[in-house]
């Protein structure tokens, strides 16, 4: 018979609370399930509350320069990458992440957006995971005491009310995606595919994520020096109303308006590598517009915003002309403020 | 006995407020039932819509499934009304999905396309109707039934109504087939995009704007359609006023349009009866008639060999419509007599300033079936000619298409 001393039940104490804490604080996910987890939780990306938003080890926070507008919705992005693996760069497409990787994205509203400190509603967080049969896009929406968020394939709604930036209460009837409307915005050739954290939108901007990530070395195959790419920040200081007008439309509309992806059907392509032309609108006419065209004649006439489908359905708030199709129900002022000076200077 | 207590009665109605109030419900699970349903669906599975009539305020979503069928228990018995829709604009959206079925239901009503479905192999559309009721309107949705990038498309049996665009649209796909169905009240009854290897055939198309289009648009991926045939349809009294909103190529479409080529070469239209269309029975016309800019250097706008052949044309001396430019033309050349088959005469050499090459006609009518106007649309329309010899074929033997023995 093993008689066990004191010191080995210490020790054996010790180790289990050790591994405790280093199993609650690594993700979970590298049981590299398929499969949606139930809760937001489950996955570990995150350290104690999740409204704290902590990232847990291997989980990276990341902001883009120009983010898609999503009813003023706030967004907290991270990504993480199994142990040991790493993204690799591309010029124009999202970084290539490997099998297991996860992005996730809480979209929450501030009570009050003049007060840093006033408290966040959390809504829904978006995974996104690449699985062994490629990605898979999982709505998470969050529960009224805001501790944790459940899966939702149908995705749910809600109406939210904040104070914006002037002091005007703003309300909006919020509605997360279904499982197959993801793939509305996510989508390339049929695929679903992540559509944020490409070179143009992580470098140049407050943090440099390219150069933070290839340091770290979480990120391969960048070139040395990027200090030459193209940034596109939309409300970088002295930047043009053509690179932020481009930069705003490739944000909110590219990844859809390309030829990979599902308005490929439209002709019109607003992904920032189409050069400003009849691709992207001048003088086009609409393709299967039908009363998207709002009997305008061009999807952009130069000068004439007024007289443009592409502002009229960035402006409009129905559910049959505006643009985009989902993720937004209330139009974005400051992105139409932009887009109406950028085809009042066009020629 | 029910009749005499009013205690009885005032339960009976308060039971059949409760089965209205469970039924409306119900109702309302609907849209959350079938889209679960459809999310959670396996390749090859079916999913049932059954008898009844449904309000839905979404649209329903289906996609990167193989082998699926949605079906309802007939065209007038299972009914989805989109009414007052909420969110998203189509009824149907399938994307991604191969051997897919859609049958036996009807789609009313919807904000925008009433089923769309894009990037499908082997999609059909089996005894559908999609309408908009009341008064045909600019505000009613664009298509109907809406392929768009697929290919082996089988519309058969449908019928669709009140379409401000079009009321079966196939756009930019290839081999298709759209038969034995009914279009009418659309701005366009049907129509062909930017297609290749399409048969259109054993269809109705009336009182539309323009009965059966057949266009080749500039700016998109899909380049030139082609390859199509356009035959044994009844084309009637397509004289509905157009009702596009302006901007879409259809807005250009004139009131009295029986079938329109639009820039697309290889189109054979042959034994369709054409009957009651007030502007035109055929039209062959080139981009360049819609004056829009072109953009696209790939792009051809002049249509080139199309066949017109067997068809039964008829038309009683009536006014083309005032309210388009080129029924104004009509009219102004030729009065009430406006000649059924019309070719705007619009080629490179014309373009140029100079005469048409009449060896290389672009139409080619086996047999006079009616008279035919070439219009000289480059040149002001200076010099008309009617009936000309060198577009017409008559000689012994007919070619053989490849719709022959259907």
């Amino acid at each position: 018979m093993i008689r066990l001393g004191y010191n080995t039940y210490i020790s054996v104490g010790l180790f289990a609370g050790l591994s405790w804490l280093l199993v609650s604080h690594r993700p979970l996910v590298e049981s590299s399930t398929e499969k949606p987890l139930k809760l937001l939780s489950d996955y570990g990306l995150f350290i104690g509350d999740l409204t704290d938003m902590v990232p847990a080890e291997n989980v990276l926070p990341y902001e883009l320069n120009t983010p898609l507008f999503s009813d003023y919705a706030h967004k907290a992005r991270f990504i993480y990458l199994p142990e040991g693996t790493q993204m690799a760069w591309d010029p124009i497409e999202v970084f290539d992440m490997p099998q297991g990787a996860i992005i996730v994205k809480h979209f929450y509203y501030k009570a009050d957006e003049r007060d840093p400190d006033s408290e966040n509603r959390f809504i829904e967080t978006r995974i996104l995971k690449n699985t062994s049969k490629g990605w898979k896009a999982w709505g998470y929406w969050w529960n009224d005491e805001q501790t944790d968020a459940a899966y939702k394939a149908l995705g749910g709604k809600t109406d939210v009310t904040w104070t914006d930036v002037k002091g005007k209460i703003r309300e909006v009837h919020y509605e997360s995606p279904n499982q197959f409307q993801c793939k509305s915005c996510h989508s390339y050739n049929g695929k679903i595919k992540p559509i944020g954290p490409a070179a143009r939108q992580l470098h140049g901007g407050k943090v440099d994520y390219v150069g933070n990530w290839v340091e770290t070395g979480v990120l391969t195959g960048s070139p040395a020096d990027h200090s030459t790419w193209p940034v596109m920040d939309w409300k970088a200081e002295g930047v043009t109303v053509e690179v932020a007008a481009r930069a705003y439309l490739d944000a909110n509309c590219g990844y859809c308006h390309r030829h990979e992806g599902p308005a490929s059907t439209s002709g019109l392509f607003l992904h920032n590598k189409y050069p400003t032309g009849p691709e992207t609108g001048v003088l086009k006419s609409p393709v299967a517009a039908g009363k998207g065209s709002g009997g305008r004649k061009y999807d952009i006439l130069p000068g004439k915003p007024e007289k443009s489908i592409l502002y009229y359905r960035m402006k409009s708030n129905d559910a049959a002309v505006r643009m985009p199709e989902v993720g937004r129900s209330i139009a974005h002022e400051e992105g139409l403020a932009l887009i109406k000076q950028w085809i009042e200077e066009l020629e | 006995m029910i009749n005499s207590s009013p205690i009885l009665r005032c339960a009976f109605t308060l039971l059949l407020s409760c089965v209205v109030a469970v039924l409306a419900k119900a109702q309302n699970e609907y849209q959350q039932a079938w889209q679960l349903a459809l999310l959670g669906m396996e390749d090859g599975d079916t999913l049932h819509l059954p008898e009844g009539t449904y309000t839905l305020t979404e649209s329903l979503l289906v996609d990167g499934y193989d082998d699926v069928v949605v079906t309802g228990a007939g065209m007038d018995k299972t009914i989805l009304q989109f009414e007052g829709q909420k969110a998203g604009s189509e009824g149907f959206k399938v994307s991604n999905c191969n051997r897919f079925t859609m049958k036996d239901f009807t789609i009313l009503n919807t904000a925008g396309d009433a089923i769309k479905t894009q990037m499908c192999d082997q999609i059909n559309f089996l005894n559908l109707e999609t309408s908009w009721t009341g008064k045909p309107k600019s505000t009613n949705g664009s298509y109907g039934l809406y392929p768009v990038q697929c290919t082996n498309v089988l519309i058969d049996g449908c019928k669709a109504r009140g379409a401000s665009d079009a009321g079966i649209y196939v756009g930019q796909s290839n081999k298709v087939i759209v038969r034995n169905c009914t279009a009418i009240e659309n701005v366009a009854g049907i129509e062909i995009e930017n297609t290749t290897n399409a048969m259109v055939y054993d269809n109705l198309a009336e009182n539309n704007t323009g009965g059966i289009l057949v266009f080749d648009l500039p700016g998109l991926i899909k380049k030139r359609g082609g390859h199509i045939e356009v035959f044994r349809n009844e084309v009637r009294s397509n004289n509905l006023k157009n009702f596009a909103p302006k901007g879409n190529i259809v807005a250009q479409v004139p009131p009295g349009t029986g079938v329109m080529v639009l820039a697309t070469s290889d189109v054979a239209i042959h034994r369709n009866t054409i009957v009651e269309n007030r502007t035109t029975s055929i039209a062959v016309v080139s981009y360049y008639i819609t004056e829009l800019p072109i953009q696209d250097d790939a792009y051809e706008p002049i249509p080139h060999e199309i066949t017109i052949d067997g068809n039964k044309i008829e038309r009683k001396h009536q006014w083309p419509t005032f309210k388009n430019k080129i029924g104004k033309l009509l009219a102004f050349k030729f009065g009430r007599k406006v000649p059924p088959i019309i070719y705007d005469g619009i080629t490179e050499e014309t373009l140029a300033g100079k005469d048409l090459d009449f060896s290389k006609n672009a139409v080619l009518l086996m047999g006079k079936q009616a008279d035919f106007a070439v219009l000289d649309a480059a040149r002001k329309f200076k010099d008309i000619l009617i009936n000309p010899p060198a577009f017409i074929y008559t000689g012994l033997d007919s070619p053989i298409y490849d719709s022959f023995g259907l």
